[in-house]
């Protein structure tokens, strides 16, 4: 499902992060460990094709995404891939519909209401579909932004930190979302943390260690 | 959801600055759009007033008041000149055709003009109903004071010494509609139209005469030639050829205590005069126009430091760079759009109230529902306006690197 072969990333004037080889089938929830600085956003950020790999492959489902065109690459990557951030970045100025409908939109594919309504149903927060973002809760959006992360029913999640900022019993509230989410849209759920609450929920896991 | 839901909903966040920055530019498009309609449409009329008319001969006084009275009829006459004066002009070999006026009475403030039927064929008026005057006290006016004192054919009125409604009655005299002409969009639209008998008649300078002139005098040939009595205000002349711009000017002036004056180098002195101030308000509005436009590039600048994660966010759902950089621009040329669009339309708002304020601006007969090319020309420049000072910040959004902004926390 996501291969990745030899990958290597060096930022100007640093050293160069090398990442070990590892492969993760369809459906998988996997859990990318690592202290701060270890390169964790980094390797989340080249899956997504937010930072375009100088050496090695990044395969998903099928796709070299180091060989695409930088507009090819922004067409997979909203087709295919949806993010949860650590801080929700919904866009204040769009409602919460909107702000999910900005997701197919953007991505070039069809707007299905239908879909917004029952993404939204799986999340729990249907009656605020109409509401302004900014006039929802911090566990509210995030909700929305999970909900924005899956409505193109992408290929992977890539989630950054998403609990980090939680106490203990929202951590296991959005962490079970997640799962749920992935698992009932057949989604594979990749969690980049320092959150080791998340060890025990999560088994399969990649640590990447400052090398 | 699509791209102007988009841009809609951004402009939307922050009202007060949408308004300001639209209703600034309008305020810069609007005094230009004004100056335009403004200068376009009398330039016109003044064209279509002065078309055929070559030179004006008159009392001595001010050649601009003479041109003002006779031409277009918003000043007093400088005086009158001796009828056998102004049969000796219009007898020069390079005068084409002469047309005699005499002025003096009006209307509830529209002029009665006494004249022949050259005056009316000078601007090509037809008639609207009913036929053209013929005998004394026989008048045809002109479409705009028919309609706005609401006359038709067959109606009397007395006429009032000079331009004002309050000057004092003819009563003896009453005139009788018999002919209303069609709108011309010329001076002919304010004017009442007898013969320059019945001026005479009106202020006892004429007897209808029971025998016919053994010699008719060539511009009213109801009485003598060389008559030595009777007076007209003026006589508008029409040149044989070219040659008489030079001579007859100097002609009249030397030879006789009459001056002469071309409707065309006073209207160009007069344009010159205002000109200045229309110069003052066009700087003026090209100032606010730039103020403008500065001001929606500082809101788009400074607007891209907060929304700079919602840039990348869209990015990370798969928008293009491109998409971003035309967001952008679209919301500028947006801006810009809307504000010259609202300046246009109070552009010609303000035209048409100063029609129905000003009572001189309904005579001036200006249109405030007549679209000019220059307008689609503003509409196209501000959209080029929009286009500039939203450059930047569009390409500044192009550039966004969505690692740095998303990784930065």
């Amino acid at each position: 499902m996501i291969r990745i072969e030899a990958l290597r990333y060096r930022y100007p004037g640093q050293r160069e992060i090398a990442f070990a080889d590892f492969s993760l089938s369809e459906g998988e929830p996997w859990l990318l460990l690592g202290q701060s600085g270890s390169g964790k956003t980094t390797l989340l950020h080249l899956i997504g094709g937010l930072l375009r790999s100088q050496q090695g492959q990044i395969i998903i489902k099928d796709t070299n995404i180091s060989g695409l065109s930088e507009a090819a690459l922004d067409r997979f990557r909203g087709q295919h891939i949806g993010f949860v951030f650590q801080r929700n970045h919904l866009i204040s100025a769009l409602s919460v519909r909107q702000n999910l409908l900005l997701a197919p939109y953007l991505a070039g594919v069809r707007q299905d209401a239908g879909r917004v309504e029952a993404v939204l149903e799986q999340l729990g927060i249907s009656d605020k579909a109409d509401v302004n973002v900014r006039e929802l809760s911090y566990g509210q959006a995030q909700r929305v932004a999970i909900a924005r992360a899956l409505l193109n029913r992408p290929t992977v999640i890539l989630a950054d930190e998403p609990t980090s900022a939680l106490d203990d019993n929202n951590c296991d509230k959005v962490i079970d979302l997640l799962l749920d989410a992935s698992r009932l849209n057949n989604t594979t759920l990749v969690v980049a943390t320092h959150d080791h609450r998340l060890k025990h929920k999560i088994p399969h896991q990649i640590n990447l260690t400052q090398a | 959801m699509n791209q102007l839901i988009l841009v809609w909903s951004y402009l939307k966040v922050k009202p007060l600055h949408t308004v300001l920055n639209i209703f600034l530019l309008a305020l810069g498009i609007s005094v230009v759009t004004v100056l335009l309609l403004f200068s376009q449409q009398v330039s016109d009329k003044v064209a279509s007033n002065t078309k055929g008319i070559d030179l004006v001969v008159g009392a001595k006084g001010s050649p601009m008041q003479l041109i003002l009275c006779s031409v277009f009829h918003i000043d007093v006459p400088t005086g009158n000149i001796k009828l056998s004066e102004a049969e000796r002009i219009s007898r020069h070999r390079l005068v084409k055709r002469s047309i005699p006026m005499a002025l003096g009475d009006s209307y509830q403030g529209y002029r009665i003009v006494g004249t022949t039927r050259a005056y009316a064929e000078l601007y090509n008026a037809e008639l609207q109903s009913g036929a053209w005057n013929e005998k004394a006290f026989e008048v045809t006016v002109g479409s705009a004071v028919a309609s706005r004192l609401g006359m038709k054919v067959g109606d009397q009125f007395a006429s009032a010494h000079g331009l004002t409604t309050d000057g004092h009655d003819h009563e003896a005299h009453r005139y009788k509609i018999t002919g209303i002409l069609k709108p011309s969009r010329t001076v002919l639209d304010n004017m009442i139209l007898t013969n320059v008998e019945s001026i005479w008649m009106v202020h006892e300078l004429y007897e209808a005469n029971l025998n016919k002139p053994q010699l008719p005098s060539t511009l009213v040939p109801s009485v003598e030639a060389r008559d030595s009595l009777r007076e007209l205000t003026t006589l508008l002349i029409q040149y044989r050829n070219p040659l008489a711009v030079i001579q007859l000017p100097r002609f009249i002036n030397s030879t006789s205590n009459l001056q002469a004056a071309s409707p065309s180098f006073e209207t160009a002195r007069l344009f010159a005069m205002i000109g200045v101030g229309a110069e003052v308000l066009t700087g003026f509005a090209v100032v606010l126009i730039l103020i403008s436009a500065l001001s929606i590039f500082l809101a788009l600048f400074n607007s891209l430091k907060e929304r700079q994660y919602d840039l990348a966010i869209m990015r990370s759902m798969g928008a293009g760079r491109t998409r971003l950089f035309v967001t952008i621009l679209l919301e500028g040329m947006f801006l810009t759009c809307a504000g010259s669009l609202l300046g246009l339309g109070m552009g010609h708002v303000a035209i048409a109230a100063f029609m129905v304020i000003i009572p001189e601006g309904q005579k001036a007969g200006l249109s405030a529902s007549a679209f000019i090319p220059a307008e689609a020309w503003m509409l196209t420049g501000s959209l080029v306006l929009g286009f500039i000072c939203s450059f930047i910040p569009a390409f500044q959004a192009y550039r966004t690197d969505i690692h740095k902004v998303l990784a930065g926390n």
